[in-house]
Order: C-alpha cells, then sequence, then structure tokens
C-alpha cells in the first residue's frame, strides 16, 4: 500500500503576476520519493519547487499538506551571498528561529556540532562560508536543513556549478539521507551526471509530460517534448546517457 | 586633558556629548543591517523624508513633533518597503520621488513659516545647541528599544539579512520582520536628526558597519565594532565639532570618514574585498516579488 502523501498538489496552475507557468499539475511527495524534477530553463523547475515549499500560493487547484509536516529548502549555491558576515556554525544555528536568545545553548552547539560532523564538515564550524570549497558549501546548507529534522528535503539545482567529485559526493548523500527516510525532491539541468542516477524523475514544460524512473522517462519522445529538440538515449556501462542529436556538426557546418 | 575637561563646564556640551555619542552607537548598530541588506540608499532616503514630518510638525504641533514626526516616517517607511517589495523594477525611482518630495516639503514649511523649534540648519547640518532632556530622554528609549528588538528578534532578524527566501519557508515572518526593522530605523533617524543633521545621517548608518565589516567576518562581532566605532565616532566629532565651530554633524561624519580610511590603510585589500557587494540595493522580497 502507498503510503500517504506529505504534500500532494492536485490539479495546480501556478504562475508570477498575471502569466501562468505551470498548468494542471498533479504530484505527490511522501517520505519515499527521490525525485529529480528536469526541463528546460523557464519550463516551472523552481515553480513547481516552490508550490511544495509553500512559498508560492497556486492560482487555481490545492495544495494539501500532512499536518505538521516539516520541509526544509536547500538553495542554488550561486543565489547565496558568500560575502555576507557569517561562520558555517552561525550559518546552521540561524534556523534554528524557536530560540529568542541571540547565543546558542550548550545543546544548540552540540546538535550543530553533530550535524556538522555527520555531513563530514565537523571541523569547519568557525571558518567564514566563503572559505568552504563548493562541496563543503552545499554540505552546509544540507546542515543547516537537516537540523531542522525535515521528512521532507527539497534542494534547488544542487549540483550546479561543482565539479564532478563534489557532485558524486552529494548523490550519495542525499542518497543516505533518503536511506533514513527522508523524502528528496530536487531541480535539475544534468541528464546525465544527476538525473539518469535518480530512481525517479518529473519531466516538466509547462505541465507535467511524464513522470517515472529513468528507463521509462529518458525517452527521445519524452525527452523531445520537455525540450523541444531530438536527443538520442544511448546504453553505456548500464547507464543511460543522452546525446544531443543535432551535434557539432551543424553548427560548424 | 584639559582641552577635554574644559568643555565639559557647559551644560549644552555635556547633554550634546551624551546624545552625539549615543547617537553615533544607536546609527552604528543599526546600519549594519541597513548595510548588509543593500539598503544605504533606502536610509539615505527615509532620513530625507522624516524632515518633511518634522517640519511640519514644528509648524503644527511644535510640543509633539517627536511624536508627530515619527508617525510621519514610519508611514515612510512603509511606503518604502512596499515600494521596494513590489516591484525591483523602478523601485529607487519610486524611492527618490517619496523622500524627495516629503524633503522638499519640509524646506518650503520652514522657508514660508520659519521654526519655532530648532532651526532649519541644526536640522540639515546637526547642532549641539539646544538639545533638551527630553531629546536625550527619547534617544535612550529609541535606543533601549531598539535594543530589546535585536536582542529578541536576532535569529530572525540575521535570517531575513541573509537568507529572506528560505526564512520565510522556515518559519520566520520575514514581512513583520522588515516593517519591524523599518519603524526601528525611522525612530533612531527622527531621534538623532537634531545632532547629526538629516543630510548626513545616512553617513553614519553606513561608515560604522562598513569599517566594522573591513575589520571582522562575524556577524556578532560586526554590531559590536560598528556600535563602537559610531560611538567614537560621536564623542571625538562632538569635540572637534565645539573647538572647530562647525556644525555638529559633519565633524561626527569626517571623524567616521577618518576612522573608515585608517581601518582601509591597516587592513588594505583584505578589508575592502570583505566590502565587495554591500552596495548593491535592496533586493524586492522574493515570496512578494513572484506572487501571481
Amino acid at each position: 500500500m502507498a503510503p500517504s502523501p506529505l504534500i500532494a498538489l492536485k490539479g495546480v496552475d501556478a504562475g508570477y503576476r498575471h502569466s501562468l507557468v505551470l498548468h494542471g499539475v498533479d504530484f505527490a511527495v511522501d517520505h519515499r520519493s527521490f525525485t529529480g524534477i528536469v526541463g528546460p530553463s523557464g519550463a516551472g523547475k523552481t515553480t513547481l519547487l516552490r508550490l511544495l515549499l509553500g512559498s508560492l500560493k497556486p492560482a487555481s487547484g490545492t495544495v494539501e499538506r500532512a499536518p505538521g509536516v516539516a520541509v526544509s529548502y536547500v538553495p542554488q549555491l550561486e543565489t547565496v551571498n558568500w560575502n555576507f558576515p557569517i561562520t558555517v556554525a552561525e550559518c546552521v544555528q540561524m534556523s534554528r528561529t524557536g530560540r529568542r536568545l541571540p547565543w546558542a545553548s550548550r545543546a544548540e552547539h552540540a546538535e550543530v556540532a553533530d550535524v556538522l560532523e555527520r555531513l563530514g564538515i565537523g571541523d569547519l564550524g568557525q571558518r567564514h562560508i566563503r572559505e568552504l570549497s563548493g562541496g563543503q558549501q552545499q554540505r552546509m546548507f544540507l546542515a543547516r536543513a537537516l537540523i531542522r529534522q525535515p521528512q521532507v528535503l527539497l534542494l534547488d539545482e544542487p549540483t550546479s556549478g561543482v565539479d564532478i567529485s563534489t557532485r558524486h559526493d552529494v548523490l550519495h548523500l542525499l542518497a543516505d539521507l533518503h536511506d533514513e527516510g527522508i523524502g528528496i525532491v530536487l531541480t535539475t539541468h544534468d541528464l546525465n551526471g544527476m538525473a539518469a542516477h535518480l530512481p525517479d524523475l518529473v519531466c516538466v514544460n509547462e505541465r507535467i509530460v511524464a513522470q517515472g524512473p529513468p528507463d521509462a522517462v529518458i525517452t527521445p519522445d519524452v525527452l523531445e517534448q520537455t525540450f523541444g529538440a531530438r536527443m538520442e538515449v544511448l546504453q553505456h556501462l548500464g547507464m543511460l546517457v543522452v546525446v544531443d542529436s543535432s551535434g557539432p556538426g551543424r553548427l560548424a557546418g | 586633558m584639559e582641552a577635554l575637561l574644559d568643555p565639559l563646564q557647559y551644560g549644552f556640551f555635556q547633554r550634546g556629548l551624551i546624545v552625539a555619542t549615543l547617537s553615533g552607537a544607536l546609527l552604528g548598530f543599526i546600519g549594519v543591517y541597513i548595510v548588509l541588506r543593500g539598503m544605504s540608499y533606502i536610509g539615505h532616503g527615509l532620513s530625507h523624508a522624516i524632515f518633511g514630518g518634522f517640519a511640519a510638525m514644528q509648524l503644527f504641533a511644535a510640543s509633539f513633533y517627536v511624536l508627530g514626526a515619527g508617525l510621519w516616517g514610519i508611514a515612510s517607511a512603509i511606503a518604502i518597503t512596499n515600494v521596494a517589495r513590489r516591484s525591483r523594477l523602478g523601485a529607487d525611482a519610486a524611492i527618490g520621488v517619496i523622500t524627495t518630495a516629503s524633503f522638499a516639503l519640509g524646506v518650503a514649511l520652514f522657508a514660508r513659516f520659519g521654526s519655532s523649534g530648532p532651526a532649519f540648519d541644526n536640522a540639515l547640518f546637526g547642532s549641539i545647541l539646544g538639545i533638551t532632556n527630553s531629546q536625550i530622554l527619547w534617544l535612550v528609549l529609541v535606543t533601549a528599544f531598539t535594543a530589546i528588538v535585536v536582542f529578541t528578534r536576532y535569529r530572525a532578524l540575521l535570517f531575513t539579512t541573509f537568507d529572506p527566501e528560505v526564512a520565510d519557508v522556515s518559519g520566520v515572518r520575514v514581512g513583520r520582520t522588515e516593517a519591524l526593522l523599518m519603524i526601528v530605523l525611522s525612530l533612531a533617524i527622527l531621534v538623532t536628526l537634531t545632532v547629526i543633521g538629516v543630510t548626513l545621517v545616512a553617513a553614519m548608518l553606513v561608515i560604522p558597519a562598513v569599517v566594522a565589516r573591513m575589520l571582522t567576518d562575524s556577524f556578532g562581532r560586526m554590531l559590536v565594532l560598528s556600535t563602537i566605532v559610531g560611538a567614537i565616532s560621536g564623542l571625538v566629532g562632538m569635540y572637534l565639532s565645539y573647538y572647530a565651530g562647525v556644525p555638529s554633524g559633519t565633524m561626527i561624519v569626517l571623524v567616521g570618514t577618518a576612522v573608515f580610511l585608517v581601518v582601509l590603510a591597516i587592513t588594505g585589500v583584505r578589508g575592502m574585498r570583505r566590502t565587495v557587494g554591500l552596495d548593491s540595493h535592496a533586493a524586492p522580497n522574493v515570496k512578494a516579488a513572484i506572487r501571481p
């Protein structure tokens, strides 16, 4: 029996000001979700994430949430002001908004140390956030999200602008969190490096074009409907590889 | 030592010294949030907007000018915040219109009807003359209110300053927190206006915070350092104003600028690098901006 959803979108239209970006979206997240949202720029990936997050209200349709569901969000690294005067520990602590006093309690210090340790950056608590590598920055925001003990974790382009090794680290880290029972939904542009490794994908282009495991979703037809361009899908060492069929030859042309 | 003690024999200087030091500290303290939010322009505009209320209240209800100008300032602050939140495009222009129109109204009222309270020049450039005990009391009350707000809302203010979108979805009432900050800012500008001067208040919001940012990478330490730099600028500027015979606000700002140059020379490239990104204007609240 399928678990009851923690967040469910039913027949949702949504957008900004007077223009709709998403139409007729039905989508649900539960504690078993490990879903990647893929699509071209402007297709509505971030809009879908914001609907799940609750920072955007639907123009029509409904968003249902399980009572008391805890959702945490990890922003894109590119949107962060890395020059802000703050240490890693201060950044993680700030999301504990329940405490009124400015300074952290002894229990909070221990909790922050624990979560940083768990994410492999236990010795970086007193560093300024600018002094971290891309992978460490991603871990810091995961720590800030995890300290709120979420049931659902939403991530906006978690591997954007990071190297291959960091991408692997992030993917494994998210798989571990999923194994611990946290539902995960992320957006990604990276079909080969990220999306093909996830158990569940949603292809979006102003509506949900397809949803399912990579084998069912990463097909030339679905990709053409989603991205508006013909792509080939190859098998390499058991993995799906997407290749742009237009190829570089046409440009050289 | 004589140079330090001599002016203290005058009551007006004692009151001026207290007010200048406390004003510098208060503006330095709030300035950290203003600078880190890229709101320096809003601080500048707000001080000009409040001048309109200050002038109008002097004319119609001189005894209640603090209250009246305070309400005027808060109304201006809310108008500015709403304009900034609703649309990034044109926000600067709209803020410019609201604040300069209010400032122009103040100038017109002073020119046509004169003043029954602190003089026009004093309001513009600051003065140590004629500071009353009630002004000191108002300054102390606003300083205490500011300290209480920051103490009890520390994390919410920090979170909304650093990352308003995530703060919003993490249970922080971003709109309410921003409104609270704007109220504190307008009250602080109002009670420091007669000593620092309307044209120079914005400088004292920015300079101590920038100096503090050059010295530290920690938010907590930045708050403390900015407050200290503001207080020292007020104290030293007051003495220099007395001996040089120039308006207090100008001297306080010049001392702050001198501190800035000294710290810049000491911290060099590292200090300058830390201030990168402090000059952007306030980004509108994302949630408001994306409302369908």
